[in-house]
């Protein structure tokens, strides 16, 4: 089967697109923390006042609260957002339509495919955010940033060191278990991303309510004033990083069963095993650490950056470093 | 975390949290030996414990990636042995070089599901008689749990209550209704089978380790390469290498035999970033499972393996093997037939040694001798003028060797490597000027050798495949274990655990109207049971007319109200 080329170079004009579109979307969505830092302070301080000036609590509130304020910013950003994404979707199914397979056969295309991935997912959140109640909280564009900005990271990254040219796969990767085991991966992998994300906000919001409860003072970073607080973080990052735990699951399990057709032994402790096998054991460390007493909260947090680390040392360092059996053609 | 009531609370948050019933975590050991056997085992099951060997499991596979292993790359050890001398032993003693079977390993994961089984057992037995307990009695003050929501409704109390209890129900929950004077409530619980798929989980991945563990011991696996044209057969001798678990030998294979037809490879040859890529590796073989059966045709691929009985048949490695004859001094054909040269690069530039202990030479003389060399499939010099090989398909193949006479080595009665030579005992065979006499040859070519020693001819290049053999029981058991883990696990992550309250009182002075109280509880974080508790009261208002507006006025009564304590969750 013969590659196209010219849907093949679409698919890089589109990619190029995506990621001026992601850059546009992370600069409002910065904006727009920005803004929300300042409001909330202002808010807070009215609250304050009100409270000095003697406002009883109500037991019955009628809802809603409080109207929610106009994020001009954040509505920009989504909207070049889903624009990125749109663009970014085409770009992966062109660079599959140009080869005639899915796009996930080397390391260029896990990332183009990966990172679409976490975008989407992104923007189901967002959506389910809204549908669950409006304002406050509840609304998950405070992550707009930092998932624009780790796509934009890992897209860089891949388009300037692992791109390769479209091409056939090699026969160890012609399986239809690569379209399963790999597709699954990259799902595990986006949303342990988001979920990373989420509980480096987390341990931050924690560190400024600690310092403030302390009496301590708070400088710079604004915008964390905009997102909610830390438990509620804390439970966004377990949901994504409980997701994401059942996908590497479900990664490991089709993993081996392809084992068993492509190497005749499901378990081989090769190298990129071993490496999946340490990340689904670190997350089930943080999961259990969280109904650990002593070690819930910031530990279990802690946990779940190294199962990070973890995933990022898979992708980087065993990928291209470790012999095994895993390898990638032409990366 | 709001302050309640008391025991529902603490009953739900932290009866469970520690899978520790309430004993004290650390304290002095008691010094009686059966108190002090017991202190061990309380600690070995304590979730700290656990979550410590759950950690030091993860940390124990990290070395056994940055050493090479003796199950799937025993040439990458010796290699590693033969680089470093001082710290190779070290490694060796501390099972570095099998990391997953050594003791240390196997001790951590031993005593991670023995912490597992000591755990979950117990556990076990509590949620079965959870599973049988009725939902707890309606704390008094409803408004001090962690969601609480109220409104009023056009009905009396027990049209209220039963419009609750049937909203409960539709939600499956289970349920108590208690009658209390002018009105009454109900206490209903769901999601026990968050616990059902946490043991579920657990108790799965011992079923896991058991399949495994089984399987290997009476998994076996055999290698043997195989030249087009030939065959190999499953019976005890024919291996290249054979290794089996503690239950299983070579006898256990089926008495298959095999015959290799044709090999259809290919290497992409057109796209200019990908030359040289491998496009397609399958073996056309001629299979019969038992003597007496009829044969059959299959081709052998890379993920697609034959299955045999149980067992699989797969392609592991092809090559060339240049067809030399050689005739020694006397003019006597000694040897003639394909000779597999083993690839070592992506363009299979391919090594391999022909040993020839039984020739004569030019004089009478017996003489042994051997030939080592490199085959190229597609001949071409690099950079500094070496002949190396620019594609890995049959372009301009090339056969460069040099050969030697002397002991091969070969009556020791030692087993030798068929790939290797053993130069030790041998001398190199050099032309008049003292110089290694080198033998290139093209297909078709023959060269004499100087000294008497016979002629090399290179009459073709034929292709070879490398089987991998290999039973593997339990296989089934273990993928089945795997998929109930993993059901479990959701089930544990996602079914929510709560339970609801719902408490009816008529209202004072205005009959047919009754106020509603709904308040809601989680076992852990739980972002839902907000949308369950509004939800329950948005039903029940469906099932009943709105109340008139108060002829009163009075600003407590207005329509459709929903109340909630400030500071939701914990
Ligand atoms: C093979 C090693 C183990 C693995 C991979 C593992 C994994 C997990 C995971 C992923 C969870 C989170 C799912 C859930 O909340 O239900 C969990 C929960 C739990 N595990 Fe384990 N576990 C292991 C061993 C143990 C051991 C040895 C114990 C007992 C000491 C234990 C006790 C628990 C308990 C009590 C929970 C529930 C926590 C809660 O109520 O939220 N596990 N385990």
């Amino acid at each position: 089967m013969t590659i196209d080329e010219n849907i093949a170079g679409l698919s890089n004009v589109l990619l190029y697109s995506a990621m001026t579109a992601y850059l546009g979307s992370m600069i409002s969505y910065a904006a727009d923390l920005a803004d929300g830092g300042k409001e909330i302070r202002s808010a807070t301080a009215r609250r304050e006042a009100a409270a000095a000036a003697g406002g009883a609590a109500v037991l019955t509130r009628t809802r809603p609260e409080a109207p929610p304020r106009r994020r001009r910013a954040a509505a920009v950003g989504t909207s070049l957002f889903v624009l990125a994404t749109l663009l970014h979707l085409g770009s992966v199914v062109a660079r599959g339509v140009s080869v005639h397979r899915v796009p996930w056969g080397n390391m260029y295309e896990f990332a183009l495919t990966g990172t679409c991935v976490v975008a989407i997912a992104y923007l189901v959140a967002v959506v389910r955010a809204h549908r669950a109640g409006l304002g406050g909280g509840r609304d998950a564009r405070y992550l707009g940033v930092f998932v624009t900005a780790p796509v934009l990271a890992t897209l860089g990254i891949a388009l300037r060191t692992f791109y390769v040219d479209a091409a056939q796969l090699v026969p160890a990767l012609d399986s239809y278990w690569l379209i399963i085991h790999v597709f699954v991966a990259i799902l595990a992998t986006a949303l342990s991303t988001i979920g990373f994300s989420a509980v480096v906000l987390q341990l931050v919001q924690e560190r400024r309510e600690s310092r403030r409860a302390a009496g301590g003072d708070v400088r710079g970073g604004a915008f964390m004033d905009a997102l909610p607080r830390s438990v509620e973080l804390e439970r966004t990052a377990f949901r994504l990083q409980a997701v994401g735990f059942v996908m590497w699951t479900f990664t490991l399990i089709a993993g081996a069963v392809w084992a068993q057709v492509a190497w005749n032994r499901y378990w081989n402790w090769d190298s990129k095993e071993v490496w999946t096998f340490i990340i689904w054991v670190v997350y089930a460390c943080y999961l259990h650490a969280r109904s650990t007493r002593g070690w819930d909260g910031r530990r279990a947090a802690y946990l779940a950056c190294l199962a990070f680390g973890c995933i990022l040392f898979n992708y980087l360092v065993v990928n291209i470093f470790f012999p095994g059996l895993h390898s990638y053609a032409g990366v | 975390m709001a302050t309640t009531d008391g025991t529902h609370l603490d009953d739900l948050r932290d009866g469970y949290r520690d899978g520790a019933d309430g004993r004290p975590a650390g304290g002095a050991a008691p010094l009686a030996p059966l108190e002090f056997l017991r202190y061990c085992w309380r600690q070995l099951t304590s979730m700290r414990t656990a979550l410590f060997l759950l950690m030091l499991l993860a940390v124990a596979a990290v070395p056994g990636s940055t050493f090479p292993q003796e199950n799937n790359d025993p040439s990458g050890v010796a290699t590693w042995r033969a680089e470093h001398p001082t710290a190779g032993p070290w490694v060796d003693r501390l099972q570095g070089f099998h990391v997953y079977s050594s003791v240390w390993f196997s001790a951590i994961y031993l005593l991670l599901f023995i912490s597992l089984v000591g755990c979950v057992l117990p556990r076990a037995r509590v949620h079965l008689a959870a599973l049988r307990s009725r939902p707890p009695r309606t704390p008094a003050r409803l408004s001090r749990l962690p969601e609480h929501a109220e409104a009023e409704v056009a009905a009396p109390p027990e049209q209220a209550l039963e419009a609750a209890r049937a909203a409960l129900r539709r939600r499956r929950f289970r349920l108590d209704v208690h009658p209390e004077t002018g009105g009454g409530s109900v206490a209903a619980e769901r999601g026990h089978h968050r616990e059902t798929g946490n043991l579920l989980f657990h108790l799965s991945l011992v079923g896991l380790l058991i399949a495994v563990a089984a399987g290997s011991l009476f998994s076996y696996s055999g290698q043997r390469l195989v030249t087009v044209g030939s065959g190999m057969v499953g019976t005890a001798g024919s291996w290249d290498s054979f290794s089996g678990g503690v239950w299983a030998s070579a006898d256990d294979v089926p008495p298959f035999a095999l015959t290799l037809d044709g090999m259809d490879v290919a290497f992409e040859a057109q796209q200019t970033t990908q030359i040289g890529e491998p496009r397609q590796f399958a073996a056309d073989v001629t299979l019969t499972d038992a003597p007496g059966q009829a044969p059959r045709r299959e081709t052998i691929q890379v993920n697609h393996p034959a299955e045999l009985d149980g067992t699989q048949i797969s392609l592991s490695g092809n090559g060339y093997a240049p067809v030399l004859t050689y005739r020694d001094g006397s003019g006597a054909v000694v040897k003639s037939g394909p000779v597999p040269f083993l690839p070592q690069t992506g363009n299979y530039d391919s090594t391999g040694v022909v040993k020839l202990p039984d020739a004569t030479d030019a004089a009478g003389q017996p003489v042994q001798v051997g030939l080592r060399g490199v085959f190229l499939p597609s001949a071409t010099v690099d950079a500094s003028g070496t002949p190396v090989s620019g594609f890995p398909d049959l372009a301009n193949p090339l056969l460069i060797m040099v050969a030697f006479t002397g002991d091969l080595g070969l009556d020791d009665g030692v087993a030798q490597n068929v790939y290797e030579l053993d130069d030790s005992r041998l001398t190199q065979v050099s032309d008049g000027q003292g110089r290694p006499f080198a033998i290139r040859l093209v297909p078709g070519q023959s060269v004499e050798l100087p000294q008497g020693l016979g002629t090399v001819t290179f009459d073709s290049v034929e292709r070879f495949a490398s089987f991998d053999v290999r039973h593997t029981p339990g296989q089934r058991e273990a993928l089945v274990f795997a998929l109930l883990a993993a059901t479990g696990l959701i089930l544990s992550l996602f079914v929510p655990r709560r339970r609801v309250w719902v408490r009816v009182r008529a209202v004072d002075g205005r009959p047919g109207v009754s106020r509603l109280e709904v308040a809601g509880l989680a076992r852990g974080n739980d972002a839902g049971l907000r949308e369950e508790v509004d939800g329950l009261l948005a039903a029940v208002q469906a099932a009943t007319p709105a109340p008139p507006v108060g002829d009163d006025g009075g600003s407590q009564h207005v329509d459709m109200t929903t109340g909630r304590t400030p500071g939701e969750g914990s």
